[in-house]
């Protein structure tokens, strides 16, 4: 490999390991999001059976 | 009064974001555009800007888990857990760039991958270390036990920190010393490009670690709507005739 083609390695590696972590966040949080609308739902239905 | 567990950062995390994205490409321009290639290493030495704001971000966020950590232990609440945690999780994750990204530049000027230098095995420790904090805090369910853990072993593990940093002027090292008693031996358009590498990845810490507390408050709201959930069944199972009896 060339000078340069460890250069882009390390920045791909760098800016790779940025974007998956942010990606993992981004899918946790819609997850989590879309949990906490369902429970409730399901919480608002159950206050009004009673 | 202020709901505990309304998320943070609903007007600051966007902002951040785009300050994040727009410092980022200043930082990408100033390190391959803007600086001037080192004379004896060659065009690899662009490496540097990213790698050292990599440390920097990782000696931080440990240093946040720490100081958090000693809060804790005086006064414990869960949104104290949860920036420490989200600071460790980020910390680990520079920590792994620094490695991978120090030992890509290594093997063109060392030609090696690696070597058992005193601050690349310190700094190996370092990752190994709180990559254990966060497996740990994964195996305990009980939310105190868990954040007094990682309260302690933040701050047991910032033990290493200073060791790292020091490393390269207390041992007999091949790592170049940037920074001592005599100031930075960089070019000043090095410089520039270094301070904006440092600016971008710390505006990128603190936005990263913004949407992981929002996360660990999404979280925390889950489980406390499946607790008041939960207890209303129980309510009206107890009152069920018959039930329980058996």
């Amino acid at each position: 490999m060339s000078n340069l083609g460890y250069l882009y390695a390390a920045l791909g590696v760098t800016w790779g390991l940025i974007a998956l972590y942010v990606y993992r966040l981004y899918r946790q949080q819609q997850r989590l999001q879309r949990e906490l609308e369902a429970l409730q739902r399901l919480h608002d239905r159950q206050q009004q059976e009673a | 009064m202020k709901d505990p567990l309304s998320l943070p950062g609903r007007r600051w995390l966007p902002l951040l974001s785009v300050a994040s994205a727009v410092t980022m490409m200043a930082a990408l321009y100033a390190a391959l555009l803007y600086a001037p290639t080192e004379q004896s290493m060659g065009d690899v030495q662009r490496v540097f800007y990213f790698h050292l704001a990599s440390a920097w971000v990782g000696f931080l966020a440990f240093f946040v888990a720490f100081a958090l950590g000693w809060r804790h232990l005086a006064r414990p609440d869960w949104r104290l857990d949860a920036w420490a945690a989200a600071s460790v999780e980020i910390g680990v994750l520079f920590c792994a760039i620094v490695l991978l990204s120090g030992s890509l530049w290594a093997r063109p000027i060392w030609n090696t991958w690696w070597t058992w230098d005193p601050r690349l095995t310190t700094t190996l420790v370092l990752w190994v270390y709180y990559a254990g904090v966060l497996a740990l805090r994964g195996s305990v369910d009980e939310p105190e036990t868990r954040a007094r853990y990682t309260a302690v072993l933040s701050i047991i593990g910032f033990i290493n920190v200073p060791l790292v940093f020091m490393a390269i002027r207390w041992w007999r090292t091949i790592h170049p010393v940037i920074l001592d008693a005599r100031g930075m031996h960089l070019e000043p358009a090095m410089l520039v490009a270094l301070v904006a590498a440092l600016v971008a990845f710390t505006l990128l810490y603190i936005t990263l670690c913004l949407a992981q507390v929002r996360a660990a408050y999404l979280r925390q709201r889950v489980e406390a709507l499946q607790g008041q959930m939960e207890d209303r069944l129980e309510k009206r199972m107890a009152r069920r005739p018959g039930q329980g009896a058996a």
